[in-house]
């Protein structure tokens, strides 16, 4: 029934098309607040898809058992109990990092993406499209955050992974790691996303 | 006087939305029209007071007691979801004025990070019960005044000539940030 090509087109729909804080926006929280760095950038994205693929599975493989009227308040105690284990995973394997995230990783819990993919997509499809699906708007997620805090960095403290790479001449943009940087960057980089998105459809048309 | 810090400090120096990206989403959804920015502001701040109320006791006197607070996201998250039901109904009930005034925002509220950001910071930061109730209700005033803010300016914002590919989302986020930037001198107010 399910061929590989429509596998491969629902993992790679979360990579461009549907890249989710830019083009859906949604997760715009975590995109915001723990964007300060590209390693916790790449952190959250990691715990965001480990909930989403655990959330993915579970709900597509319990859909035809959960009564209709109850499944949001269902599907929301799953996703809290997944985003539990990954909280405490991450504070006992990388203390230092859990320390840098703080709530923002039991936020993940309320995180849009996660319910709006269990509702929107792994409720009506079997297993293995919603794996895709949850892997596809995972790294898409991912990649997004990595971007935002490797432009935070670079402004803000001049470094990339901590490693110093701009010169002593070069005076850090402390706005870039405030909160109001945060809303530029994202607000910039969705400009850009439509920049681009617009020229491709045109040259599609004519 | 450290419930009047609080209450400060909670509105305006770390507000929600400005400083913690907390509650984004309705921030940028629900605040094209001044009047419905005021009524989610309203029934966000009373559900958030609401919050801290119930959820405060419950951490205490069941969590801990019985030494499980690993299970608080779900516990909050489940307490928050029906705490956001029976207003919803008791609402519909006693009084229909209201309900059409906020009824629609109601569900969306479930949703609303800054509500579970507020009984997870409350925990973090070991309020007693009457700070806690402080920091939901004053918590819920600083989500209003952002929303009141942005809703006015976007309402201002019609008017002008915004390159089409900032327009929407784009240019929202870029006056939030300078939203940010004006909140900051806000943050000499309280020292420590």
């Amino acid at each position: 029934m399910v061929n590989n090509n429509s596998l491969w087109h629902e993992f790679k729909k979360g990579l461009w098309q549907d890249i989710p804080p830019f083009r859906l926006v949604l997760g715009t929280c975590p995109t915001l607040a723990v964007t300060n760095s590209v390693i916790n950038g790449i952190a959250m994205g990691l715990a965001t898809l480990f909930v989403l693929l655990c959330a993915n599975i579970t709900v597509s493989a319990i859909r035809k058992i959960v009564p209709g009227q109850v499944r949001i308040a269902a599907y929301v105690v799953l996703i809290a109990l997944y985003v539990t284990v990954a909280d405490m995973f991450l504070a006992a394997m990388f203390p230092p990092i859990s320390k840098a995230l703080g709530p923002y990783v039991p936020l993940i819990v309320v995180n849009c993406i996660i319910l709006a993919r269990a509702e929107g997509f792994a409720q009506k499809n079997p297993i293995m499209p919603s794996i895709m699906d949850a892997l596809g708007i995972g790294i898409g997620f991912t990649l997004s955050l990595a971007v935002m805090g490797f432009i935070r960095e670079i402004f803000g403290f001049g470094s990339i992974l901590d490693i110093k790479i701009m010169g002593n001449w070069f005076e850090p943009w402390i706005v870039m790691i405030l909160p109001a940087g945060a809303f530029f960057v994202f607000g910039f980089l969705v400009a850009l996303v439509n920049y681009i998105l617009r020229r491709k459809t045109e040259t599609v048309c004519h | 006087m450290k419930l009047i810090l609080i209450f400060i400090s909670a509105s305006l120096i770390n507000n929600f939305v400005l400083t913690y990206f907390l509650g984004i989403c309705p921030f940028l959804g629900v605040s094209n029209k001044t009047e419905n920015a005021l009524n989610m502001g309203l029934a966000t701040t009373f559900v958030m007071t609401l919050t801290a109320a119930v959820t405060w006791p419950i951490y205490t006197y069941i969590l801990v007691k019985f030494n499980v607070p690993f299970l608080s996201y779900v516990a909050f998250i489940i307490a928050i979801a029906a705490l956001v039901q029976f207003v919803e109904m008791y609402i519909r009930k006693s009084s229909p004025t209201i309900y059409r005034a906020m009824g629609i925002y109601l569900p969306l509220i479930t949703t609303n990070c800054a509500v579970l950001g507020l009984a997870l910071f409350m925990v973090l930061r070991e309020y007693n019960y009457i700070e806690s109730i402080i920091f939901g209700f004053a918590t819920g005033v600083g989500f209003t005044i952002a929303m009141l803010m942005m809703s006015g300016i976007r309402e201002e914002l019609e008017f002008a000539d915004v390159p089409e590919v900032f327009q929407g989302v784009s240019i929202t986020l870029i006056i939030a940030g300078m939203m940010a930037l004006a909140f900051m001198g806000f943050a000499g107010l309280i020292r420590g």
